[in-house]
């Protein structure tokens, strides 16, 4: 790179000021709702980008509503679970279609591709009905499954992705040492692949934190109902008063989380976002 | 040497059993369901109605106004969006490309929106847009009410889909740039290209894969956009998308009938966006699984 010269500087003035503005861009509005969260109740009608004065009313009012800390405690539970279980069922079949020669390993893989790019909306009528009748409208259950099973596809490709990139000769020297296959795996193979675990572990929690659609369908009280349908839903804490700065507050709150995953696991998401796109 | 491959058989089939089933009775059956369904007049609020009409359903989805309408602004908002990520996308991926020193930082920022819940981005900017609480119009001294009219309630929606979704295809895109060989450009360079030259005629077309599988996703996922309608305009102003009518007529109005219509046109609109880009544009998604 030629970066004496004067195009050269220009240039790189240039791409240094598109990378301001991308960032502008990209925190634009979490600056915004942080900054909405922290105005005094008396100051939400400002129309000012900063608050005048800084205040936490909003946060206490929202830790105090009953309603924020059951979603919030659904949330965390249910994509907890629902996390856990799509990953360990996606590692099985996972490790089967790299590792074991069977008919069928490409058709779960393309059924799993099919699922990846379903309308949710096609189904919830039917779960609707169906759960109802098994009594797992309104439960914890009845939103696990569906999160499981819609994250289950990125989780197979994910850590099949991972899994080809595994010297398996190591579980072949292992096993020729009289280790069984699942000693093998358990102590030579998951150390190796616990990078593609974490990976596909965050885009499934990402996937459950964020969901609406199910939540709004498959629950109609606190019993289940997860952050983003309470906030969807928030009524504030008096009838009088618009709830816009416990919005903004309880938004905050259910943001910070996702920003120190982005912080500490960029890396990882990134690899899992491009795994199957990239390598053609 | 069979019994081991059988075993082998038999032992790939009992891990991959929980997956499978998991995705038969949570998918592929409610779907053979909702199928089932869309032929019965059947409204939870009356049950005792509940009888087979075959394909009346349909008839009455399809002649209605609400369906084709809902079907216009879906398209519109996707087409708009997924076609202004593409150049956003792809200029916020060079500007990555070459900030070396800041890639970093650009990457963790752009993750944000992509990691954000979308009701807190659509409630951001639902919020920013609003007339008596926004930034919006105090900055640009316009005096919208944004949501309160179709067009404007559909530039927020199409930029709120923007801003949450580009970067997800910027990502995707940097990926891709990082393959293009450098030499080629220098090679390029050297024969005096000019940098404008060098991107259209070297990197855009070695790009093309990526760009394709990039775009695929982001339009079946444009195609089923729900949570930002909702929280900005309900649908209301003529904003329906066919997500929400498939949601108003299942949950709130309890017509399982009329909305299992809906959902199966929902289902094959995407079958057939899917089959446009694999067949039309030639994306080969098996010749992932190779890799």
């Amino acid at each position: 790179m030629p970066g004496g010269t004067v195009s050269g500087r220009r240039e790189r003035l240039l791409w240094g000021m598109g990378s301001i503005l991308v960032v502008l861009y990209a925190l634009l509005p979490v600056a915004w709702i942080v900054s909405l969260s922290l105005k005094r109740s008396a100051d939400l009608d400002d129309r000012r980008f900063l608050p005048q004065a800084f205040s936490v009313e909003h946060y206490q009012a929202v830790f105090q509503d009953p309603l924020f800390s059951a979603a919030l405690w659904n949330s965390a539970g249910i994509a907890g679970i629902a996390t856990l279980a799509a990953v360990l069922l996606g590692m099985f079949a996972a490790y089967a279609i790299v590792r074991l020669v069977f008919p069928g390993r490409r058709l779960i893989l393309a059924a799993a591709l099919a699922i990846a790019m379903f309308p949710p909306v096609s189904i919830i009528g039917p779960l609707f009905n169906m759960w109802r009748t098994l009594g797992l409208y309104d439960t914890w259950a009845g939103l696990i499954l569906p999160y499981m099973t819609f994250t289950l596809p990125l989780a197979i490709w994910t850590l099949s992705a991972f899994f080809r990139e595994i010297p398996w000769d190591l579980d072949r020297a292992a096993r020729v040492d009289g280790a069984t296959p699942l000693q093998a795996f358990v102590h030579v193979i998951l150390p190796l692949v616990t990078p593609g675990v974490f990976t596909a572990a965050i885009l499934v929690f990402m996937f459950a934190w964020n969901d609406f659609l199910f939540v709004i369908s498959l629950t109609s009280t606190n019993e289940a109902r997860t952050v983003p349908a309470a906030i969807a839903f928030f009524t504030g804490s008096s009838q009088f008063q618009l709830p816009t700065g416990a919005i903004a507050a309880a938004s905050v709150v259910v943001t910070v989380p996702v920003i120190l995953v982005v912080l500490f696991f960029q890396r990882r998401i990134v690899a899992g976002l491009t795994a199957g796109a990239v390598k053609g | 040497m069979t019994g081991r491959a059988d075993a082998e058989q038999r032992l790939a089939w009992l891990l991959c059993a929980p997956a499978v089933l998991a995705m038969l009775v949570v998918t592929a059956y409610p779907v053979g369901y909702a199928l089932w369904l869309s032929l019965f007049r059947y409204d939870l609020r009356f049950p005792g109605e509940r009888s087979f009409i075959g394909l009346d359903n349909y008839l009455t989805v399809l002649v209605a106004p609400a369906w084709w309408q809902a079907l216009g602004n879906t398209l519109l908002i996707t087409v708009s969006s997924v076609a202004v990520e593409l150049v956003l996308g792809l200029l916020f991926a060079l500007v990555m490309h070459r900030a070396l020193l800041g890639r970093r930082v650009i990457r963790t920022s752009l993750l944000v929106p992509y990691g954000i819940i979308t009701v807190v981005a659509a409630m951001s900017w639902r919020f920013a847009f609003d007339p008596t609480i926004g930034f919006v119009n105090a900055l640009s001294g316009l005096q919208g009410a944004w949501l309160a009219e179709r067009w404007s309630a559909f530039l927020v929606i199409i930029q709120t889909e923007i801003w949450k979704t580009t970067p997800f295809m910027a990502l995707l895109l940097l990926a891709g740039l990082t393959q293009v060989p450098g030499d080629l450009l220098r090679a390029a360079r050297v024969d005096g290209a000019n940098a404008l030259q060098r991107f259209f005629r070297v990197t855009l077309p070695l790009l093309r894969p990526v760009i394709m599988v990039a775009l695929l996703f982001r339009t079946l996922d444009a195609f089923r956009i729900f949570d930002t309608v909702f929280v900005q305009t309900r649908g209301a102003q003529g904003t329906e998308t066919v997500s929400i009518l498939g949601y108003n007529t299942l949950i709130t109005r309890l017509n399982l009938g009329l909305g299992s219509a809906v959902s199966v046109l929902i289902f094959l609109c995407v079958l057939a966006i899917a089959a446009l880009y694999i067949r039309g544009f030639g994306i080969s998604l098996s010749s992932r699984e190779r890799s």
